[in-house]
């Protein structure tokens, strides 16, 4: 393996473990112990460049796909598709790029890395997996895994999934990603070994349980909704369109008759025999050209479906401030009820009605000693309270920060995405409508030479 | 006018000045019973004849199959029916015009029906004046089909639309079945109009100008000169059968009937497939240009790219549309109208019976086959040349409409690179 800037053997630590909400100072960690002496160049954001890591340009290609079988946990045997991912690190001088590593790996293995992002970054919008299943499938398209042409499509939806972390100016520096790319064997186990699922907040998962909060920042209750909204209308748009695409086939491959019996006919007919041949042959081309035209909408169909799945990413940032903000509130409410306990046990007074407080009024008073020893005990846990409610609130207002940073910009680049998704759409149309203007221009002309 | 030029007719073998359309062998009269007839006239063509001095007159005496009592002689030879069809393609030269419209529908005790509007303008001098205006149901229209066949069982006479509803309709009297019926209508008494023998038939001027009453009492008329001549063909016709010397010319009439016929059928089918499935195109291409308006509404960068694609797929189902109606004005009826023909030629078979002895009906038939052909190259040349030019239309128009997107789209991003810059 080529030199990188990383010392191999520090690679086989795991990855540092920190507090959720500070993922920063864990990555400064990880970025020193990369990028030894060159620490400028790889600690602003803004002299990153795209595919830039760890300081050394890379490429990353997820190049071919493979089936394969073997046995899964329950011994039982299973096919598989395996992809190959290959990283070149590019020498600045010359451009040429050298391949540095050349690993085979399987979805789950892409899922278990997302997973594992989405725990040690939940401030992120972590950037979506290709869909498991097609779904969205016009007629012709197949809805089975092992199709070539799914497999062909998700191998460049995991290549894209790559390249956006690569090129994303936090998660590029991870430890796991990087050995996601560099180390095949053991892998999983490591990435095991950070405990991140014991990590993850159960709760995340269970979206359909509401947490009132009762002070949410209003920009990530807008931008709940607006996710909402984004997954809604790119899910109609992907029926309807796959629906259209169904109808366009119809539309063309109906013309391709018109070729057979054009071609019977003209053998009885002397004059327009010769016409009738020939531009029934213009039917068949016609009617054959709308399977590359419906091919290469597929990839504006793909680009869309990253964003579907990107608004789920979207809501699960959200989701996290919920909860964020649900247990603030909640330890807020508790040192406030702890507070005034204390209060009415120093001053005598109940105010707030306390099992205990019932207690000793039926069955006695209890004696100053005890009061003293239960005041001091409340005190210690108020100032432990009071402690931990500020580091909850600084918690989640570093968390706040960088969730909207994120966003930012995430939204830059939704924008310039679709618009570039768009614009690739129209030149799709323009060139459909070029091919068909010529092809029904040569059925014309032999149409009028019959 | 195509009909009264005899127009430099060809030689047929042989041309008996007594006999009936040249080709007849002997002399005398085709049929028996009949002389008597064809003297009378005789005598009314040679009248006009003498006006034609420079012009070969191919037969000096009516065909007594395809003669009415209003037009000089006919020119029943092949050549002579080119030239008719040469008169055809010059639309100046045509000189009764039809127009069929205005379905109104007629409630009764009995009945319900619906009448169409005909009007005629001619300067033809038979016609006691330039333009008509009558009304005229489908019974009206079957009548007249009827008398022509008797008529002239030799000739290819124009289909009639079907007279029940296709299936697939649930009312009787939709809309599109009206207007389908009416253009089929109106083209049936076109093409009688632009034949050159059948438009001068009696009961064809009677259709077009009588009055209903006059219409009903001429209805009730026996059957006239030449339904009776017509009948006495068929019997011949039928006492023939089985004669084995088919001439070859009808062995390939035939062959190219069925063919014919079998493609015609298959093409009508792919074409109202075809225009099944545009529609159905345009019914989704409908619900999707929406949804990118909607989804402008929550995003406030991509607001005027969102709108932009939504006008194009609109202005794009437009221009379906327009392809549509395309198809169902030139295509359809055209390829509709040759499926009806090739059904009723698949019956003209019989003709093919008739022999030597009857070879007048023979050429009869050939000259009207030759011109029905040649019609049907061009009409279908026409037709599928028009829908060509439909569909180079349709797609020049999304063209113009995604390249102007794209336009817009760059204007929009120097717009913003200059707004950028401080």
């Amino acid at each position: 393996m080529e030199p990188a800037p990383v010392d191999p053997e520090r690679q086989l630590q795991p990855a540092p473990i920190e507090p959720l909400g500070l993922p920063n100072s864990g990555l400064e960690a990880a970025v020193g112990e990369e990028a030894e002496g060159a620490r400028d160049a790889g600690s602003g954001v803004d002299t990153m460049t795209e595919n830039n890591f760890g300081l050394k340009k890379i490429e990353i290609s997820v190049s071919e796909a493979e089936k394969r079988t073997g046995r899964n946990a329950m011994n039982m045997q299973e096919t598989y598709t395996a992809y190959l991912i290959e990283t070149r690190s590019v020498e600045h001088t010359d451009g040429q790029s050298v391949l540095t590593d050349s690993l085979w790996r399987r979805y789950s293995e892409f899922e278990l890395l997302r997973n594992y992002l989405l725990v040690y970054y939940p401030h992120i919008v972590v950037p979506p997996l290709p869909e498991k299943r097609a779904e969205f499938v016009w007629h012709k398209l197949s809805a089975d895994n092992m199709d070539p042409d799914f497999v062909e499509r998700r191998r460049i939806g995991l290549e894209n999934f790559l390249l956006r972390i690569a090129s994303h100016p936090i998660l590029c520096r991870d430890k796991i990603f990087y050995l996601f790319l560099t180390q095949e064997g053991n892998w999983k186990e490591t990435v095991n070994e950070t405990g991140f699922q014991l990590k993850a907040d159960s709760r995340l998962k269970a979206l359909n349980a509401t947490f009132r909060v009762k002070n949410p920042d209003k920009r990530f209750t807008e931008l709940k909704h607006y996710s909402d909204e984004l997954q809604s209308v790119i899910s109609h748009l992907l029926r309807v369109r796959a629906r259209v695409a169904d109808r366009l086939y119809g539309v063309y491959k109906v013309h391709g008759n018109y070729g057979r019996v054009f071609s019977e006919w003209s053998a009885i007919e002397k004059e327009m025999g010769d016409g009738l041949q020939s531009a029934g042959h213009h039917m068949d081309v016609y009617a054959s050209s709308i399977d590359d035209i419906l091919e290469d909408e597929e990839h504006y169909a793909d680009q869309l479906k990253e964003y579907l799945f990107y608004a789920e990413a979207l809501r699960a940032v959200c989701r996290k401030h919920e909860l964020m903000q649900y247990d603030l509130e909640m330890a807020a409410q508790d040192l406030a009820s702890k507070k005034q306990q204390c209060e009415e046990l120093a001053t005598g007074t109940v105010r707030t009605f306390s099992l205990k407080g019932m207690t000793t009024k039926l069955f006695g008073q209890e004696t100053p000693e005890q009061r003293e020893a239960r005041i001091k005990v409340l005190e210690e846990q108020i100032n432990e309270g009071e402690q931990q409610l500020k580091s909850k609130n600084l918690e989640g207002r570093e968390f706040v920060k960088n969730a909207w940073a994120d966003i930012e910009r995430f939204k830059e680049q939704k924008n310039r995405d679709l618009k570039e998704a768009l614009i690739s759409y129209a030149v799709m149309q323009i060139s459909m409508c070029k091919k068909g203007i010529q092809i029904w221009t040569n059925a014309k002309e032999c149409f009028s030479k019959m | 006018m195509e009909g009264e030029r005899p127009a430099s007719p060809a030689r047929s073998s042989g041309l008996p000045a007594g006999g009936a359309e040249g080709d007849s062998p002997g002399g005398g009269a085709p049929f028996p019973g009949s002389s008597g007839s064809s003297t009378l006239l005789q005598g009314e063509v040679l009248d006009l004849d003498e006006d034609e001095d420079d012009l070969e007159v191919f037969s000096k005496d009516a065909s007594l199959m395809d003669m009415n009592s209003f037009s000089p002689m006919m020119p029943t030879s092949p050549l002579s029916m080119i030239n008719q069809i040469k008169f055809e393609d010059e639309p100046d030269l045509k000189d009764l015009f039809i127009t069929v419209d205005e379905p109104e529908s007629h409630v009764t005790t009995i009945e319900t029906f619906i009448t169409y509007r005909i009007i005629t303008k001619t300067s033809r001098g038979e016609f006691d004046s330039s333009e008509f205006e009558v009304r005229r149901r489908y019974q009206d229209f079957l009548w007249l089909k009827g008398k022509l066949e008797e008529a002239h069982p030799t000739l290819i006479i124009p289909p009639l639309p079907e007279k029940f509803i296709v299936k697939g309709m649930v009312e009787r009297f939709n809309d599109d079945f009206i207007e389908t019926r009416r253009k089929a209508l109106q083209k049936f008494l076109n093409r009688i109009a632009d034949h050159p023998t059948l438009t001068f038939n009696e009961d064809f001027k009677v259709f077009l100008t009588a009055q209903a009453w006059e219409l009903s009492s001429h209805k009730k008329q026996g059957p006239g000169l030449l339904s009776r001549m017509g009948q006495t063909v068929r019997a011949v016709a039928s006492s023939m059968r089985g004669v084995k010397n088919r001439p070859e010319e009808f062995m390939e009439m035939n062959n190219f009937i069925e063919i014919f016929s079998q493609k015609i059928n298959l093409i009508d089918k792919i074409s109202q497939r075809i225009y099944k499935e545009e529609r159905e195109y345009l019914d989704e291409m409908k619900e999707y240009g929406p949804i990118y308006i909607l989804w402008s509404a929550s995003e406030e960068d991509l607001v005027d790219t969102l709108r932009n694609v939504a006008s194009c797929i609109d202005r794009c189902c437009k221009a379906t549309e327009k392809r549509m109606s395309g198809l169902s004005e030139a295509l359809l009826p055209v390829v509709h109208e040759y499926v009806l023909y090739s059904e009723m030629l698949m019956l003209t078979e019989e003709i093919g019976k008739l022999e030597d002895k009857v070879e007048c009906a023979n050429n009869a038939l050939k000259a009207d086959w030759e011109r029905w052909k040649q019609n049907m190259q061009n009409d279908i040349k026409s037709a599928f040349t028009d829908m060509a030019e439909e569909n180079i239309h349709y797609y020049e128009q999304c063209l113009a409409t995604w390249e102007s997107f794209l336009t817009s789209q760059t204007d929009l991003q120097l717009e913003e690179a200059s707004d950028d810059k401080p």
